[in-house]
C-alpha cells in the first residue's frame, strides 16, 4: 500500500543517528539496543538504563506493532500539507515508542487504541526514508 | 513554611496590546512594585523568560537593575513556579533581599504564534517526530485526552466542562478575555472547530498579549510592607520529557509527583486547598493535574467536575480568573496562576472571591506535559 503523503524536510543524521537513517535506505527498520538488553527509541549516545556509551547497536525490528495512541490533525502547521492527517506513538513489539503516522484507512477517525500496525515507507529526495504504519489486518481495509 | 511571602502582584495590559514585550514587562514589573509599596531600588533578583535569549540579563539591563540573583530557567509555562521556588531559597540563603517574577507576551498583537516547528534541528525530535508534523504542543494533549478517555471510557462533552467552567468564571472577571461574551454550552465546545481530535478550538486557550508579575521578599520585611504577605508553604516540581515519546503513560504527568512533594512540604493535603489555579493550555491539560494532584482518585476528574465542582460556588474554585482558556494566555502563562492565587488570598477578588479562602495552589505546565510545577501558597493569619 502506498500513500499520497509527501513529507516535509528531515535534518541529516548525525554520529549517532546515522545507523539508523542508513538502514531506512533499505527500509529496514532498526531499534537501538544495549549490550545490557535495553532498548531505546530515538537513538542516544548513552544507554539511559545502564549509562554504557560503547554497547549500543542499532537491531533490525520486524517493526509490527499496536496504536499507542493518536490524533487526527486537521489544521496544517505548513503549507503544502493536506488535512487530515493521523499522527500516532506506536508501540512497537520490542516495547519502544515512535512517533509516526497512520495511513491506509479512508476514515481517519476509525483508528483505535490498540490496533495492531505494521511499517511501511516513504522515500525521502536523498534516499532516506521516513516509517509511517499500516494496518495488519487486510479485512479492514474498507474502514 | 519558608519564610518567604508574595508581597505585590499585578497584571501587564492584556488582550490586544500593540505594545512590545520589554514595554508590557515594564508595566507588570511597576505595578507590581508599587503594589508592594516597593521601588526599582529596592529589587536585587529578577527571574523571568521569554524577552530573549538573556532574559533575566536582558530585562535587568532594560529596568537599569544589577542584581544579586537572576533565574531565566526556560521550562514553558511552568517556569514561575519553579521561579518562586528558586527566589524563596535565594532569600532564605541571603543571596538577595526582594526578587521580582515576570512575564509578558505581545503574541496576539505580533502574530508570533505557529502551529508547529518549533525544534531546534540538532536535537532527535526534529529528526524523528517533526518530519510526522504534529501539531506542537497541541497534537500531544490530543493524545494525551485520547488515552484518557479511552482507558475510562470519558466522552469530549464531559471534557467540555473544563472550558465551560471557566467561562462562568471569566464572566465574573471584567479582565477577561471573554468576559461579557456569555456561557458556553456542551455543543459550543464539542461542535468547536476540530484542530487534532479529541482536542477542538473551544478546548484551547486563547492566544493573547499579556503577562504579570510578583515580588517576594522575607516574610519578616514583609510585615512592614503595604499588603497582607502571602505566604509560600510548599513548592515542587518535576520535568518528564521532551519528545513524544519519553512518556510511557500520557494519562498520569508529572504533576502527581510535583504536588506531592509540595504538599509534604507545606504540611497539606489536596482536602485543605481552599482555590486551585491550575494551567489549562486546554481542557486535558487541566483535568489531566487536577486529577494527578490528588483532588480526585485515578480515573474519577470527569466525574468530579461533573456536578459543577469547578464552577462559581462549587466545592473545588478552579481558574478562578477564568484560566488561559477563557481569561488570558499569552504564551507562558504561569505567572497569572500566581497573581489570581495571591489577589484570592487577599480577598481582593470580587464578584469572584472564594469566601475565606487561606490556602490556595498554583500548578504550572510547560511544554508537552514536559514540565509541573506546584506552588502552595497560605493567607496572612
Amino acid at each position: 500500500m502506498s500513500t499520497d503523503w509527501v513529507p516535509g524536510d528531515v535534518p541529516p543524521a548525525d554520529e549517532v543517528t546515522a545507523d539508523f537513517w542508513d538502514a531506512t535506505r533499505e527500509h529496514r527498520l532498526t531499534v537501538q539496543t544495549c549490550a545490557c538488553g535495553h532498548r531505546q527509541h530515538p537513538p542516544r549516545a548513552l544507554c539511559t538504563s545502564c549509562g554504557a556509551t560503547e554497547a549500543l547497536s542499532q537491531a533490525a525490528s520486524p517493526g509490527r506493532g499496536v496504536v499507542d495512541a493518536y490524533t487526527v490533525v486537521h489544521r496544517a502547521p505548513r503549507p503544502d500539507l493536506a488535512v487530515p492527517y493521523v499522527v500516532a506513538r506506536v508501540r512497537l513489539d520490542e516495547g519502544v515508542l515512535l512517533l509516526s503516522r497512520l495511513e491506509g484507512r479512508h476514515d481517519p477517525e476509525a483508528w483505535s487504541i490498540g490496533d495492531a500496525v505494521g511499517v511501511a515507507w516513504a522515500d525521502l529526495p536523498d534516499g532516506r526514508a521516513l516509517p509511517f504504519f499500516l494496518p495488519t489486518d487486510p479485512t479492514e481495509e474498507s474502514r | 513554611m519558608s519564610g518567604v511571602a508574595i508581597v505585590g502582584a499585578a497584571e501587564c495590559d492584556l488582550g490586544v496590546t500593540d505594545r512590545s514585550i520589554l514595554g508590557l514587562q515594564t508595566q507588570a514589573v511597576t505595578r507590581a512594585l508599587a503594589d508592594a509599596g516597593l521601588t526599582l531600588a529596592d529589587v536585587d533578583g529578577i527571574a523571568t523568560t521569554g524577552v530573549s535569549r538573556f532574559s533575566a540579563s536582558q530585562l535587568a539591563d532594560y529596568l537599569g537593575v544589577v542584581p544579586r540573583w537572576t533565574d531565566s530557567t526556560f521550562a514553558g509555562g511552568s517556569a514561575y513556579e519553579m521561579f518562586v521556588a528558586r527566589a524563596a531559597q535565594a532569600i532564605e540563603a541571603g543571596q538577595c533581599e526582594v526578587v521580582v517574577i515576570s512575564f509578558a507576551s505581545n503574541q496576539r498583537s505580533a502574530k508570533s504564534r505557529r502551529l508547529g516547528g518549533v525544534h531546534e534541528p540538532w536535537v532527535p525530535e526534529a529528526q524523528f517526530e517533526e518530519p510526522y508534523d504534529p501539531l506542537y504542543p497541541l497534537s500531544y494533549y490530543a493524545m494525551a485526552a485520547r488515552a484518557y478517555l479511552h482507558r475510562y471510557g470519558g466522552t469530549r462533552e464531559q471534557l467540555a466542562e473544563v472550558a465551560i467552567a471557566a467561562r462562568e468564571w471569566a464572566l465574573l472577571n471584567p479582565k477577561a478575555f471573554r468576559y461579557g461574551k456569555g456561557s458556553l454550552s456542551v455543543e459550543d465546545v464539542v461542535g468547536s472547530p476540530m484542530i487534532s481530535s479529541p482536542l477542538a478550538a473551544a478546548d484551547c486557550c486563547l492566544v493573547t498579549d499579556g503577562g504579570g508579575a510578583v515580588v517576594l521578599t522575607s516574610a519578616e520585611r514583609a510585615r512592614d510592607l503595604r499588603q497582607k504577605p502571602v505566604h509560600v508553604l510548599g513548592y515542587g516540581e518535576r520535568t518528564t520529557n521532551t519528545s513524544f515519546t519519553a512518556v510511557d503513560d500520557l494519562t498520569v504527568p508529572g504533576a502527581a509527583a510535583s504536588g506531592a512533594d509540595a504538599f509534604a512540604r507545606a504540611g497539606i493535603t489536596p482536602a485543605d486547598v481552599d482555590v486551585l489555579e491550575v494551567y489549562d493550555s486546554f481542557t486535558i491539560t487541566a483535568a489531566l493535574s487536577v486529577e494527578a494532584l490528588g483532588f480526585c482518585g485515578e480515573g474519577e476528574v470527569l466525574d468530579l467536575i461533573a456536578d459543577g465542582a469547578i464552577r462559581p460556588g462549587g466545592s473545588l474554585p478552579l481558574n478562578t480568573n477564568g484560566g488561559g482558556l477563557s481569561y488570558c494566555h499569552p504564551g507562558q502563562y504561569g505567572v497569572l496562576l500566581l497573581v489570581e492565587a495571591v489577589r484570592q488570598l487577599r480577598g481582593e477578588c470580587g464578584d469572584r472571591q472564594v469566601d475565606g479562602a487561606e490556602i490556595a495552589v498554583a500548578h504550572g505546565t510547560g511544554g508537552i506535559l514536559s514540565t509541573h510545577a506546584t506552588v502552595v501558597l497560605g493567607a496572612d493569619r
